[in-house]
């Protein structure tokens, strides 16, 4: 029986899969159902600093724009008791969570100045959560903040609140970044004691109804497994902080590259929308048949195997595999009936 | 509850003082709160029912009994909600017969609805406590204010009648009441001065627990419980008596009213022995060998007391007695309280009783008198301070010199000058009292939330040792934009002045706009203090203040300050809220306590008032507070006088800039109410009957709007969406041939106006920049978008200050363009009931407003044909509330006439209209009959053939009727007298040989709950009558408080944790009837169902109910959204569109299911409305349960609908018209699917 144990952010998992923030994780008894599933800890929901400002404002409105200005009522609204704030639902979530499940509860922030990045981190570290995931989610739509300011602006942020605070502290990234690897590396001398690769934005799409512009975020498809394995791949051997392989996790062998690739665990989350949080014990057997099947005692023993310094062609990690690409795509749209000259890694 | 339950409130309402042993706890608390805290802690069913100015006492039960708070037994009281005060007395009734400890709350028609039910339970000497903010009863007008019409028609009830006069004696009055009722088995109706004292806030001791324990007895307790109803002790009560008995019956009870005033006596005796505060049955004051002495109850005796003080202070003889029993009538308590020297008495009744030989309390002191020994008392009775009107020491002191008068009028009023009977006494308003203390006075919007901080002012200024404070609050009757005046006094010596601030040491003004429009510093004392909140630096603010505003400045030589409140507000990112800015800057100036201290305790109280809002908001107004000390400056005042214009004139300025009325009566009486000088206008100014002209609000530009949409012509696409969901009637659409654009400004903007009707006509939308309210609705409908910029619609809203101007202009020409001919074109598409010529408009209702949009579209419909009976209620204050009504009238002087009866009637209000309506008609026909030879066979022919109930149809009768009147002039000439008799009485009734259209409208308070047993018995008429349900799913007027059309899951008041039950299905139960013609519509879900549903209802000859998808603010909804919220509300099922046509056809199909089938889930309509997501938040597992059961609810009914509306089905109906034939074919383009109508 192989070992899946792991460790990330410090915090000793019985597995490498873990639930990464999503809907499910934000319910109680789903929670419950995801430790039962087997999943090594969970990540909940990301709290967003603008949406607790904008609530609180909203709710502040509710009860003051039509106050106290009509003879006949002086509010329209009762002021009910308990309705609590966003930050307040969220730290209620944590509490419970904490008490529902035995597995790390990491608890996730998308702050938006410093001063709420450091007032909340505290605030969710008080709650109980055992460690931050900070999730910069930040489209750089600015044109005169460079990216090297808007970098430094990160690294800042994460040093203060690693300040702050006394549990461990993983970064979300997008992969949106000139450097990848350069910008990771720094963040682990900010002081975060791990990476999560990648965030997926929630991206603009059009109704072409009425011709307005209607976010949405679409589910990871297994084929974007692709990026974080890469960069994890490329980054294994310059940190010592942990990784954690986001975006594309589908199945037990999703997992299992993202772990030869480097990574201490693998979230999930899109594919248990898809097929419920049983999905996740699902997902580790694979794994667990795919060590077995290849004679891997331990997760300790996969992790980095297959990483960039440790594959047998690191370059595939980089330019090489582009021209397999390429010449593939040629081939078969121009239609010469040639076989490809290199089949994608993941298929 | 008392103190205890007290304290866990924020902690600024209440504080033990920190000095002296034992204090009491006092409270800065108004005399609702007063009452209601004394009669919970006492009840142990409470039951409960909106109505101004009462139903703060109620909400508060409610919430306390919803938070769990317990009664002085340790039991959380039952609050119930009835459907009517009717229903609360028959409750109250039934709870106290079952032995419990029962209260009510309650004023004006709500008391009056329970007089049946106090007659029984005094009758059976049951022990009750009803409270009363006492308030005037409508008579030629509803009044929602204060005076004891209404306790004066309660007074043969049986009930003893214990009368506060100020707050702390509401509160004292309210535990007297509770005691003294259950030692003397007579109930007891404890009142106090609608909104004088029921909203008056002032400092007060509180009653703690022991002492409402000493003051009610457990045996007197356990006897009431042992008298209850109950199987093991089986008696019969509420007997019906013969002739034989009921007299003496009726007599057996005498010795227990006769004990009441030595109970209530006793009562107040251990009440001082306890708190040190001494009351008596009649309390007198003033000089002890009175020469002259009023007698009164209530508030006034505030004003009189302090007139009393300075008069006899000055050696005038001069005294009040204050009537605190006044049923059962202290008899010997008044004679005892009267000085042997009174020479004369002026009795004050704050009531009329038209007819009487004197006011009731007026004649109880002559009889109380004539009986006595006292010979040579002279006493007058007079009239004062109905609904509200003030009552001053000027007023006192004339009643005070009327009565040195040898002849002094035996019968007068105060307060008002009747040049009409002479009654008023000459009143000098140089009269003031002065008094220790200082005062303040503050203008301000209803939106900045200044009357929220003053509050919290008024508490922190009486929360310190050795000051007292009171506010007192005023509003203008419009629900939006409406202007606040604040009234605060505070100083070392407790408050007893209930009336206004006459000389204000500060005056605040924190609307810089609101200086172009009244004459903020009129009431400001000389070398006082103006602190002024101005979008201009210091040094420059002067020459932006209007001139007389300088001149008041410079001739009472004041000091002034400013900040810009409003900047500051933005820049903390709260828009508008400048009333934690303003708030510091008012105890900066008036040095009432230490800065430092005032600053400690505002932040307390922001923490206490916004904390569980969020840490963010409460660092916001911290902020907020600091900003405000930091930057308020004071203004350099101009010793040189600035404008050469003498004050007078420059003050005249502020009264003519509105001055533009075309009648002598708006110009006379309607402007002077509009620039807020009603009171001086005298008795002959007013309609002896209360009618008013209508078309009145066209002369009050209020220029609310901060941005106002501005149309595109090259992008519009003629759909007409924005004007028929404005619910000001701001946006108007006109077509018109191209000459009628002579002499347009230059920049008018028109369009080729796309219609096979109107072919080559011109069309504009013009926005009335001066009364859009800003709302922003008509630019959130806009479909027509801009192909290369889509977020530039064919309507934008654009800075008014930009674009006022020219809008002006425009809208001046737009006026001028004549309306269409409302027969050119058919009546069944948006678009074209768009053309027609709103006859509601500019209404005073809240900006974005979800019932107005209704309102307009039938005026342009019907609206010189309408009758409209229109239940009291938001529709009824922002449709008739003076000083001006938004019902109008075209250019032919045609329009809606409009009434209000009362709440609970207006089905049958309007039911008895529409009878008088078919009478006159019936009368009519008949005559013309019998005068058709007269007339002219063919004119007479024609008149009675039935009218086809088309446009066309209407005028073509109407121009009949016109040629019918010119021959009836001849004929009332006629030498034959009986011809000349006819002519004669159908010349008075000839109008109503033209089709009358009978609306009844109200809202969802009155149709499901107090008036649903008339709507029900209308319906079933089988009359033509047309009701429409403006269905907000609450009593929006009185602060949204629950009905039964309140929805399953949501938060109301009076259901704080989300009501249980579902809303009640008014439209099915019409539909049983099988002959109502019902349809539930959302103007925002299908504006054409709208248009179709009422055209449909208008041509039904028979009953009709629409039930109309209103959306309002106590939804918590963003109101530019409104009509998104109702499109959700269609597309989740909550609120499927249907009409069903009642229908002589076998085959036909009665139910028309007008939307589409759910597409949405309840919840993604549900939780964008703060009304469910609050409880989703507060209590997400009760609230998922509960909306789990509303969308089940919601999939059975659209199951079921779905099923009806395959059912084939015929009327059996005598006279069944098609209604179909009235509702002519769709538009091309506009949908009938209940979903999207986007071009």
């Amino acid at each position: 029986m192989p070992d899946l144990h792991t460790t990330y952010l410090g915090l000793a998992l019985r597995s490498p899969i873990v639930a990464s923030a999503g809907p499910f994780t934000g319910q109680i008894d789903r929670l419950v159902e995801l430790e039962l599933a087997g999943a090594g800890a969970v990540v909940l929901p990301s709290i967003f600093e603008e949406q607790i400002e904008h609530e609180t404002m909203e709710i502040d409105r509710l009860y003051t724009v039509h106050g106290e200005s009509f003879h006949e009522a002086t509010s329209f609204f009762p002021e009910v008791d308990d309705y609590g704030s966003a930050i307040d639902s969220y730290l209620e979530l944590i509490e419970n969570a904490k008490v529902a499940v035995d597995i790390p509860v990491i608890a996730s922030l998308n702050g938006a100045n410093i001063g709420g990045w450091v007032k909340y981190a505290r605030l969710l570290e008080g709650a109980g959560a055992d460690a931050l995931e900070l999730n910069l989610y930040t489209v750089a739509a600015d044109p005169d903040i460079s990216g090297a300011a808007l970098e430094a602006e990160h690294l800042e942020l994460v040093a203060l609140v690693a300040e702050e605070v006394g549990v461990p502290i993983a970064v979300k990234i997008s992969p949106y970044y000139s450097s990848v690897s350069s910008f990771v590396v720094e963040l682990q001398h900010s002081g975060a004691s791990g990476v999560v690769m990648f965030n997926r934005f929630y991206s603009p799409d059009l109704d072409l109804e009425t011709l307005e512009v209607a976010p949405r975020i679409a589910l990871s498809s297994p084929e974007e497994l692709r990026l974080p394995l890469r960069w994890i791949g490329i980054l294994r051997e310059h940190l010592t902080m942990s990784i954690a392989g986001s975006t594309g996790v589908h199945s037990g062998f999703d997992a299992a590259k993202l772990i030869l690739a480097g990574a201490d665990v693998a979230m999930t989350t899109s594919s248990l929308l898809h097929h419920g949080p049983s999905h996740l014990a699902t997902i580790e057997t694979q794994l667990r048949d795919w060590m077995v099947e290849h004679d891997y005692e331990s997760v300790t023993q996969m992790r980095g195997a297959v990483a960039s310094h440790a594959a047998s062609d690191p370059a595939a990690y980089e330019r090489a595999n582009y021209i397999g690409n390429i010449a593939t795509y040629t081939s078969r749209f121009i239609g010469t009936g040639d076989v490809p000259l290199a089949r994608p890694r993941s298929e | 509850m008392s103190t205890t339950a007290t304290d866990d409130r924020p902690a600024h309402d209440s504080e033990a003082a920190d000095t002296g042993s034992a204090p009491p706890a006092s409270a800065c608390i108004d005399g609702n709160e007063a009452a209601a805290t004394v009669a919970y802690a006492l009840s142990e069913v409470v039951a409960i029912y909106p109505i101004t100015p009462a139903s703060a006492m109620g909400e508060l039960a409610d919430a306390w009994s919803a938070g769990g708070e317990t009664n002085l037994w340790g039991a959380v009281p039952e609050v119930v909600e009835l459907q009517s005060e009717a229903g609360a007395a028959g409750t109250l009734h039934g709870a106290l017969q079952t032995g419990a400890l029962g209260t009510t709350f309650t004023a004006s028609q709500g008391l009056l609805l329970m007089l049946p039910n106090m007659y029984k339970i005094a009758g059976e000497l049951t022990p009750a406590v009803i409270h009363v903010a006492a308030r005037a009863i409508a008579t030629h007008a509803l009044s929602i204010f204060g005076d004891h019409s209404d306790v004066m028609a309660a007074r043969s009830t049986g009930f003893a009648m214990l009368c506060a006069s100020s707050v702390q004696e509401a509160h004292d009055f309210a535990a007297v009441s509770h005691a003294a009722t259950l030692r003397a088995r007579i109930p007891f109706l404890h009142f106090f001065d609608g909104f004088r004292t029921s909203h008056e806030i002032n400092r007060i001791d509180l009653l703690d627990d022991d002492d409402l324990r000493s003051l009610v007895s457990d045996d007197d307790i356990a006897a009431h419980k042992l008298r209850r109803l109950r199987p093991t002790a089986p008696v019969v009560r509420g007997t019906a008596q013969n002739p034989d008995v009921f007299f003496q019956a009726r007599e057996a009870a005498n010795s227990f009213h006769d004990a009441v005033p030595s109970i209530v006596a006793k009562v107040f005796a251990e009440l001082e022995e306890r708190t040190g505060r001494r009351y008596g049955l009649v309390d007198y004051e003033g000089a002890p060998d009175a020469e002259r002495v009023i007698v009164m109850m209530g508030s006034g005796s505030g004003a009189v007391g302090e007139t009393v003080a300075k008069l006899a202070a000055d050696g005038e003889k001069v005294g009040l007695a204050t009537i605190r029993l006044f049923r059962p009538f202290p008899v010997d308590a008044l004679l005892d309280a009267l000085p042997d020297s009174v020479r004369s008495i002026a009795v004050l009744d704050r009531c009329k009783e038209p007819g009487s030989a004197g006011e009731p309390l007026f004649q109880d002191v002559v009889t109380v008198v004539a009986e006595s020994e006292r010979q040579g008392v002279r006493i007058i009775g007079g009239r004062y301070g109905l609904g509200s009107k003030e009552f001053t020491p000027a007023m006192a002191k004339a009643v005070f010199d009327e009565l040195t008068s040898p002849t002094p009028k035996r019968r007068f009023t105060v307060g008002i000058v009747d040049d009409v009977t002479g009654l008023s006494l000459d009143v000098d308003d140089s009269f003031l009292v002065d008094l220790p203390g200082r005062s303040a006075v503050f203008y301000a919007l209803g939106s900045d939330g200044t009357v929220g901080a003053n509050k919290a002012s008024v508490k922190i200024i009486g929360h310190e040792p050795g000051l007292h404070a009171q506010g007192y609050f005023v509003y203008d009757s419009k629900k939006s934009g409406s202007m606040t005046v604040s009234h605060l006094r505070f100083g070392p010596e407790a408050i007893r002045s209930t009336y206004l601030v006459q000389e204000a040491d500060l005056v605040a003004c924190h609307q810089f706009g609101l200086l172009d429009r009244f004459d903020v510093l009129s009431d400001v004392r000389h070398q006082g203090t103006f602190l002024l909140n101005a979008p201009y630096p210091a040094d420059e603010l002067w020459e932006h203040l209007p001139t007389a505003i300088q001149r008041r400045i410079q001739d009472r030589a004041l000091r002034v300050f400013t900040i810009d409140a409003t900047r500051i507000a933005r820049d903390l990112k709260m828009p508008g809220r400048i009333n934690t800015i303003m708030q510091p800057c008012f105890f900066a100036l008036t040095d009432v306590m230490d800065l430092d201290r005032a600053v400690g305790a505002i932040k307390e109280s922001i923490s206490a008032a916004y904390g569980r809002r969020g840490r963010s908001i409460v660092e916001r107004n911290e902020a907020a507070v600091d900003r405000a000390l930091a930057e308020l400056t004071e203004v350099t005042v101009p010793t040189a006088v600035s404008p050469s214009d003498e004050l007078e004139e420059a003050l005249s300025i502020l009264e003519s800039a509105s001055d533009n009325a075309e009648t002598e009566f708006v110009d006379r009486v309607t402007m002077t109410m509009i620039a807020n000088k009603g009171d001086l206008l005298p008795v002959s100014a007013m309609p002896i009957d209360g009618t008013f002209p209508t078309g009145t609000t066209t002369f009050e530009k209020r220029k609310l709007a901060i941005d106002i949409p501005v149309w595109e012509p090259e992008l519009c696409i003629d759909c007409g969406k924005c004007a028929v969901v404005c619910p000001h009637a701001t946006i108007r659409m006109k077509a018109y041939e191209p000459d009628a654009l002579d002499g347009a400004p230059d920049g008018f903007l028109t369009k080729h106006f796309r219609s096979r009707e109107l072919d080559g006509h011109q069309l504009t939308i013009q926005v009335a920049p001066d009364d859009c309210t800003g709302c922003g609705i008509c630019v959130d409908v806009c479909p027509a978008k801009d192909k290369t910029q889509v977020k530039r619609k064919a309507i934008n809203m654009r800075p008014a200050s930009e674009h006022r101007v020219v809008e002006r202009e425009r809208w001046d020409f737009f006026e001028s363009i004549p309306e269409l001919d409302r027969a050119s074109i058919t009546h069944d598409s948006v678009k074209n009931s768009q053309l027609l010529q709103p006859l509601f408009e500019f209404s005073g209702a809240c900006s974005g407003c979800g019932e107005t949009p209704y309102l307009k579209l039938l005026t342009q419909l019907f609206g010189d044909r309408l009758v409209v009976a229109n239940a009291t209620g938001c529709s009824s204050i922002y449709g008739g509330n003076l000083p001006t009504t938004p019902w109008s009238k075209d250019a032919n002087g045609l329009g809606p006439a409009w009434s209000n009866s009362l709440f609970e009637d207006n089905a049958e209000f309007g039911y008895g209209m529409r009878l008088g309506i078919e009478h006159h008609q019936r009368e009519a026909r008949r005559l013309v009959e019998e005068l058709a030879d007269d007339v002219g066979i063919d004119l007479a022919s024609a008149l009675l053939a039935d009218p086809t109930p088309t446009e066309t149809g209407v005028v073509e009768q109407r121009t009949r009727v016109a040629v019918l009147r010119e021959r009836l002039g001849d004929l009332i000439s006629s030498n034959d007298p009986v011809v000349a008799d006819r002519a004669r009485r159908l010349s008075v009734i000839a109008d109503e040989l033209v089709r009358t259209s009978t609306w009844i409208v109200g809202g969802d308070g009155w149709a499901y709950d107090i008036g649903f047993g008339g709507v029900d018995h209308v319906l079933s008429s089988g009359r033509n009558v047309n009701l429409l349900v403006l269905d907000t799913e609450v009593y929006s007027n009185t602060g949204g408080q629950a009905s039964k059309a309140t929805p399953l899951g949501a938060v109301a008041k009076f259901a704080m944790g989300g009501k249980p039950t579902g809303k009640k299905d008014l439209g099915a139960i019409a539909r049983r009837y099988g002959n109502v013609y019902v349809a539930q519509i959302a103007i925002g879900g299908s504006d054409i169902q709208t248009v179709k549903a009422l055209a449909e209802a208008d041509a039904w000859d028979g009953p009709s109910l629409i039930i109309a998808y209103s959306t309002c603010i106590a939804h918590g909804i963003d109101m530019e959204t409104s009509m998104s919220h109702q499109k959700d509300a269609v597309k989740s099922g909550y609120w499927p569109l249907y009409r069903y046509k009642p229908t002589t056809d076998e085959h036909e199909h009665p139910f028309q299911l007008d939307s589409a089938a759910p597409s949405i889930p309840l919840k993604d309509f549900a939780l964008k409305e703060a009304r469910f997501s609050m409880l989703a938040r507060s209590d997400p597992r009760r609230s998922a349960e509960l909306l789990d059961l509303a969308q089940q609810d919601i999939d059975e009914r659209w199951h079921y609908y779905e099923q009806l509306a395959g059912v084939e089905r015929a009327l059996h109906h005598p006279h069944v018209p098609d209604v179909d034939a009235a509702a002519p074919d769709d538009e091309p383009g506009e949908s009938d699917d209940g979903g999207s109508d986007d071009a």
